[in-house]
């Protein structure tokens, strides 16, 4: 049987260095080449050499997909095509392509700058490997090759995230990336038709939550740093560059304007202006109100948010700091909040998921003592909150996308074991399709029961519909006669008068022949005429022939009467009917026998 | 040329041979048709024919010659073989039969006919759909209805999808369900059942045709059905169900309406739940199936889903509640037995929030084979519905949320929250809405502090509209504590400071807050009028509108609350007799303990003093009845009687507004009789009241008539000449006439009314002289007797005030002479009958120039019942001026009235009136509604 072969390289039970290997169809694809957080060691890339052990990638994959710009998406990217090797086409859509270079060069930046890595892919690397990529469009739809065709959905999680479908022939496969069900101030919700793909791979990042309606946590939020500011704290939010970022920029700007606030924000890293450009580029691709309004105004236009500088943070008073990266790991946030964690008026929000093994992971779990490089160790003071705003679909969603898809089955990657464990026991009992949750390097493969299209002589068509029944319905299966033909990698249909014709064979005649032994005394030709009389008077409603030569016909039954030699009296009746009439031959000779 | 004709000619007799020959309509008119026909003929190609028939179907066509026309187009019909004219043709017989007074019967059988041959699916489409055209016309022929259905059954199995459309139409539009179909028509889809079937079951079919656009029309057509009446039988339920998981946008669409029409004809039977032994109510189950449809893919069907979700009023309360409710729901339906109960309690944890890091971990592995995640959708449905991307659908939710807390009061209390937080919504629009649904509900809630935290933030929105309908919903909001108040005073305060214009609104509020909540104003009245135990403090000064709004709370509150005057110092006391006097809308009567009646008035004495709306009713009625006990007007002293009645009314209706508009009416009427002998205008009685009943518009006829009887005395009396006098004498009795018509039914109140006298006199006015007329007006008039008015119910006076501008600007308006001017014009209407039409803006300038400006119809906005607020621009230009000076601009109330139609002709826009005099300046057909406020313009010479 066909199957679809799915082997997640990272983001397998694990949040983290998405990286999955689908074959379809006799077609390879990898979906995302991310990096994961939590490492600095050689498990921060997915593991290539299961694909190949030596040389290149290009003769093993027939293309790269990226879902989306974060670097737990696409992260590996340089690393794969220019360090690994791989020249084929790498596919995006037009916001991630533009967005997804600067992110790339910044975490080379940190990690060969500021730590000092060697063997590590440089800026020329990032260029030639962004050279290879297509940029895609939502809803259209791109043959990579002869058979295999990709399309983008909508995705909501950051301007720009797609999810994808890819097929081959009438197998397909749907990957999510990450995506969101519930729009929020900048963008829409993923949406996609019901292709009823034979496997939908989707992210479960939260798995088990379901959480309350999104004012509330915005709500929340504001009334938090609000209250913050005005007990004279500051607030720092761990972001990452773009995507959340935005979005509470917009919450906190509005607020501010709304409230008519002085405390100032700031927002950290030069990254935001570049980006912030991007997201001004591709309004099309937020949500409804930024489209509309941004005639008037450009929502991503702040008022209130300046830029940071690195002195900020010592300065008295009040102010709310956004500073990359978002799990507290590495960079400025770190070192914000190694300033401020010491007073208890400041405050952390945390708005989004935390890796295991970052700091930002350590002090959600209540860690008062940190233990920073060089034995030091922080004192945590400052109040811990945190705030879910990652635009991923919580458990609702993901059943909602199911729905919304209908798929054949069911693969969930890039998130928890246990948490997946109960999503998939959930899944299995509300759609009654199978769900699977590979491990890192495990192989899952789904038996498909692709449709094989013929091509069927109008002709045939006409003449079966010229028999009458019931009208053709797309939903039941319909018996019909006809000849296939394989030829030339094509699978028709055609009445079998053409298939002799196109294959120049002659018709071959099939009849069944029966021989009965009778005595009878009298001679050949009077056995014959005293059979035709009795056939006579008992089939009357058959046309029935006396033949001179010596045979009687029954429409297509030939009947013939020979005596051997030696026994005259013993006669031998031979019947031969063709293989159509064999039924309808049964039934009279029954007949004849009575 | 003439060979044509003559082929005409005897075209049209072969015709008519056919036919009754008394039908000599056509050969008169054979124009029309002949006309047709040669172009038919003529046509050589069918791109002509075709170009010949559209140009055709541009001219109407009488009704008597459509018959002639329909057969010559059905003889082309049979000898055209070119598809797109054949369709032409069909369309065209469609057309035809829909002209008024054509009644198509006659033609049912040849378009029948024209079906049997036809080959071409789109031609037959257009054939049935003209049948369907020509059935819907007759209705109530029953034979003829019953062919069609036969004709359309006969078509349903075809392969396109375009002709089943067209008989699931005809169906539908024509099909009755209680009746079975005779039994040759029995063909369904392949199904050759032998029993017999009606409508409904044969619509119901093609429920699974596999045209997606062909279950739309099965849908469509039986939502036609239902809408035209027929009986709709439960067994189609299934099948609706599942054609809301159909692939196609516009079938789900049709679908979920079908589920609720279902919904709504049997809400109380049965169904059972799929995959469970048990059973729930049907509107129960079909409403989780559209709550389930919130969550759809295309945000059209998501719009109708959600609108209505709110019509579904006989859902059960827990069902509602579940609407709200995103946690994981544990299959509410099965909470029946107490096993279950218990494990919807540990699996209400499954869940976490997302507020709290790792709370997600699950706990215990839950039996899952009860908890049902998707299939019960009800669960969160709103919660969806106003988080939808699209606006249109969360305005949508927002008012099915409105429709259904007003019938639940307990969902009602649970919803608040989420209507509270939709004050945060992106788009002005769905904010602007949810406040107005928070308003309707809000008899149901009280706001706790931190909802009423959210709701006032929305005070500093920069929109008025927003601000004012948070106004409207602040004076019906009920709150819980008295620091509620006092964050509603202290947000109102900052928005009147922010917001100057808001301050009527602000006091009004406050007013309104003020009277609600007594109790808990009590309590922090020290604080909020700064007083001390022991010191005194300064006095506040009395024009601060921030200070009025205070005092305006608290003198609200006071009202029901005896205790509270004790807290009260001196000065306060002087600033109620102050505000009650020039504030008297928003300032109640209050009894102040130890105190003299501070008004004064001799009224109040009489009966007021209470201050309760009842008392004042009573002198409203004593005040009529004494007046009533008068015969004539001229016994000594009846006039002063009037006098005294018409003051006393007037300063009524100033303390009582609730009574303003019956006192304020009764003390024009009063006015008017006083005033008969003047040249008065009757029209203010009769349009600037709105509520009169018919006798009290006769009344006012009456003393009309009595007015213009009076006025042909004059002139007859002082211009001699009868030629003149002739006319008014004739126009005079034609009023006369016009009454009797308009108020036949009222005369029997009339007696011996001058009307009456009148009306007796009539034969005798009609024969005689002018002059004779004239005399005998005299003594009617004296002889009639007073009219006494009945208490009027429900009288309103309309009025309007310019809120803006104010007329207190001294700088001049600056333009250049010959461009315009934009002026804002912001006022309050209230009790005006269908204002769009009515209101107009009087621009008067100083050199007795006059302009009419008619507001656009958006500019009226309708903050609440009774209540419309315009806010326009008027545009003004002059030429150049040495000085600025003030213009003058008004609203004005247009009226037409039987006596004034003729006479006034309609001002058209902008229209200036020239020469009229300025100061009394009233157009012809319009009274002034609002007194004028005077802008400073200047317009500066054009500089070259």
């Amino acid at each position: 049987m066909p199957d679809i072969k799915v082997t997640p390289l990272g983001a397998g039970q694990d949040v983290g260095r998405s990286c999955i290997l689908v074959s379809i169809g006799g077609k390879n694809i990898m979906l995302d080449c991310g990096m994961h957080m939590g490492y600095n060691d050689d498990r921060r890339f997915p593991d290539f050499s299961y694909i190949t052990q030596n040389g290149r990638l290009t003769e093993f994959l027939d293309c790269v997909i990226i879902s989306h710009f974060h670097l737990d998406h696409c992260g590996a990217l340089p690393y794969m095509s220019e360090m690994v090797g791989y020249d084929g086409p790498i596919y995006m859509t037009h916001p991630t392509k533009a967005i997804c270079p600067i992110l790339l060069e910044d975490f080379r930046k940190i990690t060969v700058d500021k730590k000092g890595e060697t063997n590590f892919f440089t800026s020329q690397m990032i260029k030639d490997c962004m050279k290879k990529v297509v940029p895609l469009n939502l809803h259209q739809t791109v043959q990579v090759d002869e058979e295999l065709e990709i399309k983008a959905y909508y995705a909501g999680h950051v301007l720009g995230a797609a999810m994808v479908q890819i097929k081959v022939g009438s197998e397909s496969v749907v990957y999510t990336g990450d995506y969101n069900m519930t729009p929020d101030r900048h963008l829409g919700a993923a949406w996609i038709d019901k292709c009823r793909p034979d496997l939908l791979i989707s992210e479960s990042t939260y798995a088990t939550t379901i959480r309350d309606s999104k004012r509330c946590r915005e709500r929340d939020f504001l009334k938090k740093v609000h209250e913050t500011v005005e007990r004279g704290g500051k607030v720092l939010i761990p972001v990452f560059a773009l995507g959340r970022a935005q979005e509470l920029c917009i919450l906190l700007e509005t607020f501010w304007e709304r409230m008519n606030l002085k405390a100032p924000i700031y927002f950290s890293t030069g990254l935001t202006e570049k980006a912030n450009h991007y997201y001004k580029l591709f309004i099309t691709w937020t949500n409804q109100k930024i489209r509309k309004t941004f005639v008037q105004r450009n929502m991503f236009e702040f008022k209130h948010i300046k830029a940071f500088d690195r002195s900020y943070a010592d300065n008295p008073g009040p102010m709310v700091v956004f500073a990359t990266p978002g799990m507290l790991h590495a960079g400025q946030s770190l070192l914000i909040f190694k300033k401020w964690a010491g007073n208890e008026k400041n405050m952390v929000i945390m708005p989004g998921y935390c890796v295991q093994g970052t700091v930002g992971h350590k002090i959600l779990n209540g860690q008062k003592k940190l233990e920073m490089e060089g034995r030091a160790t922080l004192d945590v003071k400052l109040q811990v909150e945190y705030m879910s705003f990652s635009a991923h679909a919580d458990a609702k969603g993901i059943m909602q996308l199911i729905r919304m898809a209908e798929p054949r089955n069911m693969l969930l990657v890039h998130g928890e074991a246990k948490k997946m464990e109960f999503l998939k026991d959930k899944i299995e009992q509300e759609f009654s399709i199978s769900c699977y949750m590979p491990a890192n390097g495990e192989t899952t493969s789904i038996v498909t029961n692709p449709s094989v299209p013929v091509d069927i002589s109008l002709n045939l068509l006409k003449r079966e519909m010229a028999l009458g029944g019931p009208l053709p319905d797309a939903k039941r299966p319909r018996t019909m006669h006809g000849t296939l033909i394989m030829k030339d990698n094509s699978l028709r249909l055609v009445s079998p008068e053409q298939a002799l014709k196109e294959l120049g064979l002659s018709e071959h005649q099939l009849r069944f022949t029966c021989r009965v032994q009778l005595h009878d005394p009298h001679s050949d030709n009077d056995t014959l005429g005293r059979i035709y009389t009795h056939l006579k008077s008992v089939l009357k409603t058959y046309s029935i022939q006396h033949v001179p030569d010596g045979t009687v016909i029954v429409e297509s039954i030939v009947i013939k009467v020979t005596s051997s030699a030696e026994e005259p009296n013993l006669k031998v009746i031979l019947l031969s009917w063709s293989y159509q009439t064999a039924d309808s031959t049964a039934t009279k000779k029954k007949k004849i026998q009575l | 040329m003439s060979a044509h004709i003559n082929h005409v000619v005897v075209v049209l007799q072969q015709v008519s041979l056919e036919e009754v020959p008394a039908k000599k309509l056509r050969l008169t008119k054979p124009s029309k048709s002949a006309a047709l026909h040669i172009d038919l003929c003529k046509a050589t190609s069918p791109t002509d024919a075709l170009q010949y028939l559209l140009s055709f179907a541009r001219r109407p066509v009488e009704a008597e010659s459509v018959e002639g026309v329909v057969r010559i187009l059905l003889e082309h019909y049979y000898k055209e073989s070119d598809n797109s004219v054949r369709l032409k043709i069909a369309s065209l017989l469609g057309l035809l039969s829909k002209t008024q007074g054509f009644a198509p019967d006659c033609i049912v059988d040849d378009a029948i006919n024209t079906l049997n041959n036809e080959k071409s699916h789109q031609v037959l489409a257009q054939l049935l759909g003209t049948l369907l055209i020509i059935g819907t016309q007759l209705p109530d022929k029953i034979a003829v209805v019953q062919r069609l259905i036969d004709v359309a059954c006969k078509h349903l199995s075809s392969t396109y999808f375009g002709v089943r459309n067209k008989c699931l139409q005809l169906l539908g539009c024509l099909g009755t369900v209680d009746k079975p179909l005779s039994k040759e028509t029995d063909a369904g889809p392949g199904a050759q059942t032998s029993h017999v079937r009606d409508v409904q079951s044969v619509i119901s079919d093609y429920f699974q045709d596999q045209d997606p656009r062909v279950r739309t029309a099965a849908i469509k057509a039986m939502l036609q059905l239902h809408e035209r009446g027929m009986k709709i039988q439960q067994t189609i339920y299934n099948q609706a169900c599942k054609l809301l998981s159909d692939d196609y946008e516009q079938v789900r669409s049709a679908a979920v309406q079908m589920v609720w029409v279902l919904s709504q004809l049997y809400p109380e039977s049965i169904v059972p739940i799929p995959s469970s032994n048990e059973e729930i109510r049907l509107v129960d189950d079909s409403f989780g199936k559209i709550c389930h449809m919130v969550s759809d893919g295309s945000w059209v069907v998501r719009v109708q889903a959600a609108k209505l979700l709110g019509s579904m009023h006989q859902v059960s309360p827990h069902f509602l509640e579940q609407t709200l409710d995103k946690k994981l729901m544990s299959d509410l339906r099965r909470k029946r037995t107490a096993h279950e109960r218990a494990k919807e309690l540990y699996a209400s944890g499954e869940f976490s929030s997302g507020r709290r890091w790792a709370d997600d971990a699950p706990k215990e592995k839950v039996d899952t084979s009860g908890v049902n995640l998707i299939d019960s959708g009800a669960c969160g449905a709103f919660v969806h519905g106003l988080e939808d991307e699209m606006y249109e659908v969360r305005i949508s939710a927002v008012e099915a949320l409105c429709s259904l807390a007003q019938s639940s009061p307990s969902f009602a209390e649970k919803c608040l929250d989420f209507l509270v937080d939709m004050f945060n919504d992106e788009i002005e629009e769905v904010r602007l809405q949810s406040i107005h649904v928070l308003r309707q509900i809000s008899t149901h809630i009280t706001l706790r502090e931190d909802q009423l935290d959210t709701v006032l933030a929305v005070l500093e929105d920069s929109s008025r509209d927003i601000r004012e309908a948070l106004h409207e919903l602040l004076c019906y909001t009920n709150v819980s504590t008295k620091d509620c108040i006092q964050l509603a005073l202290v947000e109102l305060l900052k928005n009147l400071t922010k917001y100057p214009t808001d301050r009527n609104s602000v006091w009004k509020c406050l007013k309104f807050l003020g009277a609600r909540h007594p109790t808990l104003v009590l309590p922090i009245v020290p604080e909020l009028l700064s007083t001390h135990p022991y010191f005194d403090t300064p006095e506040p000064d009395m024009d601060d509108p921030a200070y009025i709004a205070v005092l305006v709370l608290v003198f609200n509150a006071a009202k029901s609350c005896p205790t509270m005057p004790a807290l009260f110092s001196d000065h306060t006391f002087r600033h109620y007799a102050y505000l009650r006097d020039s504030l008297s809308h928003l300032v109640p009567h209050l009894r102040l303990p130890g105190r003299k009646q501070t008004a004064s008035s001799g009224l109040e004495a009489s009966g007021v003093g209470s201050g309760s709306l009842e008392s004042a009713q009573n002198f409203l009625q004593d005040s009529l009845v004494r007046v009533s006990a008068l015969q004539n007007l001229e016994t000594p002293g009846a006039q002063d009687l009037l006098e005294f009645t018409i003051r006393d009314l007037l300063r009524l209706g100033e303390l009582q507004t609730e009574l303003a508009g019956s006192a304020d009416f009764c003390a024009t009427y009063l006015h008017c009789q006083l005033l008969l002998t003047k040249w008065l205008s009757f029209d203010d009685l009769e349009f600037l009241y709105s509520g009169l009943e018919t006798q009290q518009i006769a009344t006012i006829h009456n003393v009309r008539l009595q007015a213009k009887a009076l006025q042909l005395i004059l002139t007859a009396r002082s211009k001699p000449g009868v030629d003149r006098v002739l006319g008014a004498c004739e126009k005079f009795l034609q009023d006369v006439e016009s009454f009797q018509r308009l108020f036949m039914t009222e005369l029997p109140h009339f007696q011996d009314s001058f009307v009456e006298k009148l009306l007796e006199l009539m034969p005798r006015l009609t024969t005689c002289k002018p002059l004779d007329l004239v005399k005998i007006l005299q003594t009617t008039l004296r002889q009639s007797g007073f009219i006494h008015l009945k208490l009027p119910e429900q009288i309103h006076r309309a009025s309007a005030t310019i809120i803006e501008p104010t007329g207190e600007s001294d700088n001049p308006l600056k333009f250049t002479t010959g461009l315009v001017v934009a002026l804002d014009i912001d006022a309050t209407l209230e009790h005006v009958q269908d204002p769009q039409t009515s209101v107009k803006v009087q621009v008067l300038y100083p050199d007795g120039q006059s302009h009419i400006i008619h507001p656009k119809p958006g500019d009226f906005r309708t903050p609440g019942p009774g209540r419309v607020r315009l806010i326009t621009q008027v545009y003004l230009s002059h030429s150049a001026w040495t000085e600025a000076c003030q213009i003058e601009v008004r609203l004005l109330l247009a009226y037409s009235s039987s006596s004034s139609k003729q006479s006034a002709s309609k001002p058209a826009w902008n229209e200036s009136m020239d020469g009229l005099p300025t100061s009394e300046s009233c157009i012809e057909g319009t009274i002034h509604l609002s007194k004028p406020v005077k802008v400073f313009i200047m317009p500066k010479p054009a500089r070259r």
